[in-house]
């Protein structure tokens, strides 16, 4: 008798199995949304600690009402120019002597910030505001501190913040990364975010 | 001469599709790597405010996710049109963060616990009111790292 030979598996239906798997993931997976807005909250101290004196003029108040208007400094502001305005309160610059900023480079108001080490962004809100304004607004004001650290960054290093600090997280990057860190450090310290969120 | 019959026909040769299964294979492999299972059910309308300042989360096993939004229409007649909290898979009330947090953080690593964020997932149309409660309790609790999960897009798609 002539050798047989084993019949060949019909792989004709595979494509249908694979097509099942495939239209099972797309339906019941999703892509995670994995991004946002990183904020610390102040701790709740118990101890009655002296609230430390701040001058009026270091304060820049934001007010987001209950129809979703802006009240910026007691003045009814559009949310497209909140960044340019707290840019100028940032690096307002108005100090002297002690309180004085080599670096920034505002219009020197005294009505103004004395430096951005002093300088609060004071975000209120009411109970009725929406959460989409609430974030456009929190938004803009961080937008406004990474334009400052971007632009020190710039003038002393030559590189914008993000790039340094993609940098840093690079593992492949030839360079010493403890001046790297020190650097990213500095630009932080020189411009820090100090933004409350009121309650 | 039967031999030299022809054999052909003029019809066009079905194209193979034994590459088939390949092909689909490669897909099914890309969804099931690019694409993360969705571990709780949500019940509430969640649609994420946009964002361009964002910061990226990593280390997703240390984020405690809090949802807040108006709920479902399934839901609704139960329990309102009014922004809910939802922690895991139902609705909570205020008072439940405080044993959530507890909970989250008895289930990691004593050294990790420092480095748990909460991630607020909050629907866009939801009131800071109920944002504002939220974040009082973590203040309570000591949960001070905050994300304000959001899209990346420009922030004039915010309504």
């Amino acid at each position: 008798m002539a050798k047989r030979s084993a019949p060949e598996v019909n792989a004709g239906s595979m494509a249908d199995i694979a097509f099942l798997l495939l239209i099972f993931f797309l339906v019941t997976t999703t892509i995670e949304t994995d991004t946002g807005l990183n904020r610390r909250l102040p701790p709740i101290d118990d101890e009655k600690v002296e609230p430390p004196i701040i001058r009026q003029r270091n304060i820049f108040t934001v007010l987001i009402n209950g129809r979703n208007q802006l009240m910026v400094e007691d003045e009814l502001m559009e949310l497209k120019d909140l960044r340019k305005a707290a840019v100028e309160f940032l690096d307002n610059g108005g100090g002297t002597g002690e309180d004085a900023c080599s670096y920034c480079k505002g219009k020197k108001d005294p009505n103004s910030s004395d430096n951005p080490d002093k300088a609060i962004i004071s975000l209120k809100n009411e109970r009725e505001t929406k959460y989409g304004m609430y974030i456009s607004v929190q938004n803009e004001l961080v937008a406004a501190y990474n334009q400052l650290r971007d632009r020190r960054a710039m003038e002393l290093y030559g590189k914008t913040l993000k790039e340094m600090e993609a940098n840093y997280n690079d593992v492949n990057w030839v360079g010493n990364k403890e001046t790297l860190k020190e650097r990213i450090e500095r630009i932080k310290i020189e411009y820090p975010q100090k933004l409350s969120e009121v309650q | 001469m039967a031999k030299f019959n022809k054999k052909k026909s003029g019809d066009l040769p079905a194209i193979s599709t034994a590459s088939l299964p390949d092909i689909v294979f490669m897909l099914l492999f890309f969804f099931m790597v690019a694409t993360t299972m969705r571990e709780t059910t949500l019940k509430i309308e969640n649609k994420l405010p946009y964002a361009d300042q964002v910061e990226k989360l990593d280390k997703k096993d240390l984020i405690m996710y809090i949802y807040i939004g108006k709920p479902q229409e399934a839901f609704q007649g139960q329990y309102g049109k009014e922004s809910r909290i939802q922690l895991n898979d139902k609705f909570a009330d205020l008072v439940d963060i405080k044993s959530f947090i507890a909970a989250e953080r008895a289930s990691k690593r004593e050294e990790l616990v420092p480095f748990l964020t909460v991630a607020l997932k909050v629907d866009e149309n939801a009131n800071m009111g109920l944002v504002s409660d939220v974040k009082r309790e973590l203040r309570k609790e000591n949960a001070l790292k905050i994300n304000y999960t959001t899209k990346k897009g420009d922030i004039s798609e915010n309504r």
